[in-house]
């Protein structure tokens, strides 16, 4: 036992030399949130940056205008506010352009950290007291879970509610409406919508091939299998997305399902009343799988749907000749599409095709909805600013993005394809929101997504998928 | 410092050189004390400093290493204000301490957190008993888990002993003994997910007639059919997972069997082969034995590596096409489904998991004298 006192001593102190460098470490670049706190003008003191506590000067500010208008005025030049999101590659940098305007006209910086797992990061990042200022959530079911543990901010003390009446269809203040810890809270705002039920093709091959746009499903699979007699898979489908893969096969299930069975089903779907295992969820994955698992309707076989990318997916419909000619995707896809394509030109979308006539023509829609997770004047600025077509205006004009508010002008819209879009959303005979977002984090963006993997990937039987997904609602 | 302990004695002497004045017990505590309220301002004062952060960083790093100079040597200093008998007895512990203070904080209170935790429900407000753990061996997705587990264990743990060994004793005879150990030993120095990075490129498989991934391409180019290797290949996705960690934790095997086997004496081989033994027996009869020790705690090593296997699936393969391993598990029902009774009992499983393969180390350790 006693020997080599001197090694084991020596060992000991290097063990604690790293200890501490460790300590020191943290103990370095502790509470980052704290670091950014800065003096605002009014302030007598720095306010302690506690969550969801208004500070002195905010309310103060709120007499003197609204927060935007301040930072209008470059009351808060000088600040940053931290960001973060799912838009990495190509949507980055729309986001980003699209802020630049406001960033040089109040001097705050908007510091955006975009993250394809962002899904998983930001339950850490809120859990371990360091969330971002503001978090853009592409699912509101995940938000909901995080609301419910009172560490977002309730804006209904924030924004001026009425001019939020004004400006949003009541449907998307409802939907941002979630329970708080004591009670319900306005949990953000929504900033970016998108439809889901488009299918894109490369228009001008199209026509010169001699197809037309079926307007039923009957019509759309006897065109799939005319284009699989013509030497060609009808369509290229990819669900991969990191730790996100199976979200793209929840927009195949919901548009299905909205087609298949009634408004009201759906809804009870959505909130988990009507368990995946039932007749109406299962019916919908058989009639996905008449195309996903026939090798000669989908590029690549069924074994290329779950090892490609979902960006990656639309590259085969636009190589001459395209080697692929549907896919069944959200707006927001034209952002990785080719950018020598010409939208109109090259390429367009029809309408996923109704199933059933008596379910009319529904279309599925989905958001972006930020939430704020730090209370500071300058954040309120933003979110603000976030209210306003205004913050999105760009990258409405650059296509992809269908804006929420109503003071966003039609005029915005670039492209024939997207005011088509609005028209479809306009014109829905039924609306619904994407079903995947609005159940709890652990289902819409956790079971669901795997399940899905699963089955396509051949992992699990169907209904042993389904009981997988519909589990995620006991635990 | 194998002094027996002798019985206390009573001559008057040696009594009085026992006595412990007041002074000293005044002196080590208040040693004590300002070390803890110095070091704590400072802490205080770097964790609300709104300086930049690079400056912060920096002089953060000049506390940690001036200020464990300090308080060592500062309480060294209080301890050798006491007699003798005591000092030897409470070094150690001064030396000792601050680890074994740190590990309790960052290590042993979190486990026993988990721990805790692990009998709740997912949102850790409902006391739930066991009925976590009965959940998590009942649900198919543990069983796939914990098969896949096993799967790293064994395949992972005997093929990076076997090649490790095969490589040093191959090396050890060889010219080329530094380069070729250099290029084995190579992959040790990247980090797991960097690895997984380049692994992506040797098994990507893309849709249609181009294959730009390694693998596919020298499959195409033999006639092939190009695969999906690390998805649709079930199970057998698992086995190429699982060469990844083979190629990176070879070469740590390697290089230590390697100085093993260089102290395996000369005199007894030559002895060995005097007496007619071939190649194959002495490595078996003698250079087998005289490792043995060595053999264990790389083995042990790895396999605790393979049990907590997590960063290679996740950049994978992120769990999913039945690739699932029990840490993968953890995080996502933890960190994506928010059940925190889940996430605490697998690692609770995963912790018991590891223990005994510890323990055997720890055994070993102690007969080597290092305890």
């Amino acid at each position: 036992m006693k020997k080599a006192t001197g090694r084991k001593l020596s060992l000991a102190m290097v063990l604690c030399l790293s200890f501490t460098m460790m300590l020191s470490g943290c103990g370095g670049n502790n509470n980052t949130n704290n670091a950014a706190k800065t003096d605002p003008p009014a302030a007598t003191e720095a306010p302690a940056a506690s969550n969801s506590q208004a500070s002195p000067e905010a309310s103060e500010a709120a007499g003197a205008g609204s927060p935007l208008d301040l930072a209008m005025k470059g009351e808060y030049k000088g600040t940053k506010v931290t960001m973060f999101g799912p838009f990495v590659d190509a949507d980055q940098v729309k986001f980003e352009s699209s802020i630049k305007e406001f960033e040089e006209k109040t001097g705050i910086d908007i510091q955006y950290e975009g993250s394809k797992e962002f899904e998983a990061t930001i339950n850490i990042r809120v859990d371990g007291g360091n969330a971002p200022d503001i978090a853009d959530f592409p699912q509101p079911g995940l938000l909901a879970s995080i609301a419910k543990t009172g560490k977002v901010v309730d804006l209904t003390g924030v924004l001026d509610q009425e001019k939020l009446k004004a400006n949003y269809n009541k449907s998307w203040l409802d939907m941002s409406t979630m329970d708080g810890k004591d009670g319900k809270i306005m949990a953000g705002i929504w900033n970016r919508s998108n439809v889901k039920s488009l299918v894109w093709y490369p228009k001008k091959q199209f026509d010169d091939a001699g197809y037309t746009v079926p307007e039923t499903w009957d019509d759309m699979m006897a065109l799939t299998e005319q284009i699989a007699k013509d030497g060609d898979p009808a369509w290229t489908i990819g669900i991969e997305s990191g730790a996100a893969t199976g979200w793209a096969a929840t927009d195949w299930i919901e548009n299905i399902m909205l087609r298949t069975t009634t408004p009201e089903n759906y809804d009870k779907w959505v909130k988990g009343e009507l368990p995946f295992t039932s007749p109406e969820v299962k019916n919908a994955v058989e009639v996905m799988s008449k195309i996903w698992l026939n090798k000669d309707y989908v590029y690549g076989g069924t074994k290329s749907i779950v090892t490609t990318a979902f960006g990656d997916a639309p590259k085969p419909m636009f190589e001459n000749p395209p080697k692929a000619w549907f896919n069944l995707m959200g707006n927001f896809i034209t952002s990785f599409f080719p950018e020598t394509a010409k939208v109109d030109q090259d390429y367009d979308w029809f309408y996923l095709p109704p199933i059933d006539p008596q379910y009319g023509k529904p279309v599925l829609v989905a958001g972006d909805i930020y939430a704020m997770f730090n209370d500071r004047p300058e954040v309120r600025a933003v979110m603000e600013f976030f209210t306003t077509g205004e913050s999105i205006k760009t990258w409405v004009q650059s296509g992809g993005v269908i804006a929420p508010m109503n003071d966003a002008s039609l005029d915005w819209y670039t492209s024939e394809s997207d005011r088509r879009m609005a028209k479809l959303v306009q014109d829905a005979s039924t609306l619904r929101f994407d079903g995947s977002d609005l159940m709890p984090g652990k289902v819409g963006a956790g079971t669901f997504w795997k399940g899905m993997t699963d089955y396509v990937s051949g992992t699990a039987t169907l209904d042993k998928a389904l009981e997988q997904i519909q589990s995620g609602w006991n635990n | 410092m194998d002094a027996q302990i002798k019985p206390k004695s009573s001559d008057p002497g040696a009594q009085a050189k026992r006595t412990i004045s007041i002074k000293a017990v005044l002196l080590s505590l208040g040693v004590l004390l300002a070390n803890i309220v110095i070091n704590g301002l400072i802490f205080l004062f770097f964790r609300d400093s709104a300086l930049n952060p690079l400056l912060t960083a920096v002089l953060a790093v000049l506390w940690g290493v001036l200020g464990v100079y300090l308080i060592y040597y500062t309480l060294t200093w209080a301890v050798e204000q006491y007699p003798d008998h005591i000092r030897r007895r409470v070094l150690p512990y001064v030396f000792i301490g601050p680890a074994v203070i740190i590990l309790g904080w960052l290590l042993v209170l979190p486990a026993l957190r988990t721990l805790y935790l692990s009998f709740f429900n997912a949102s850790s407000e409902k006391f739930v008993g066991l009925s976590n753990y009965a959940a998590i061996f009942s649900d198919h997705l543990m069983a796939t888990a914990l098969r896949n587990n096993l799967l790293w264990v064994f395949v992972g743990t005997l093929a990076c002993v076997c090649f490790g060994l095969l490589i040093a004793i191959l090396a050890d005879r060889s010219s080329y003994e530094k380069i070729a150990k250099s290029i084995i030993f190579m992959p040790m120095a990247i980090s797991f997910v960097a690895a997984g990075v380049i692994w992506k490129f040797v098994y990507y498989y893309q849709p249609g007639d181009e294959q730009i991934g390694l693998l596919n391409a020298i499959v195409t180019y033999f006639g092939g059919e190009p695969q999906a290797w690390t998805s649709m290949l079930q199970p057998w996705n698992n086995f190429f997972l699982i060469v990844i960690l083979i190629w990176m934790q070879t070469g740590f095997a390697m290089v230590i069997f390697s100085a093993a086997i260089k102290g395996v004496p000369d005199d007894i081989l030559e002895a060995a082969r005097v007496d007619g033994a071939g190649e194959v027996k002495i490595f078996f009869g003698i250079m087998i034995p005289f490792i043995s020790a060595t053999i264990l705690t790389v083995t042990t090593t790895i396999i605790v590596f393979t049990l907590k296997i997590f960063d290679v699936v996740m950049v994978m393969t992120g769990g999913q096409y039945d690739t699932e391993v029990v840490a993968t598990q953890f995080y996502r029902q933890f960190f994506m489904y928010r059940n925190f009774g889940y996430g605490s009992t697998l690692a609770i499983v995963l912790l018991i998991a590891v223990l005994p393969v510890i323990l055997i180390n720890l055994r070993q350790f102690r007969k080597q004298g290092g305890f």
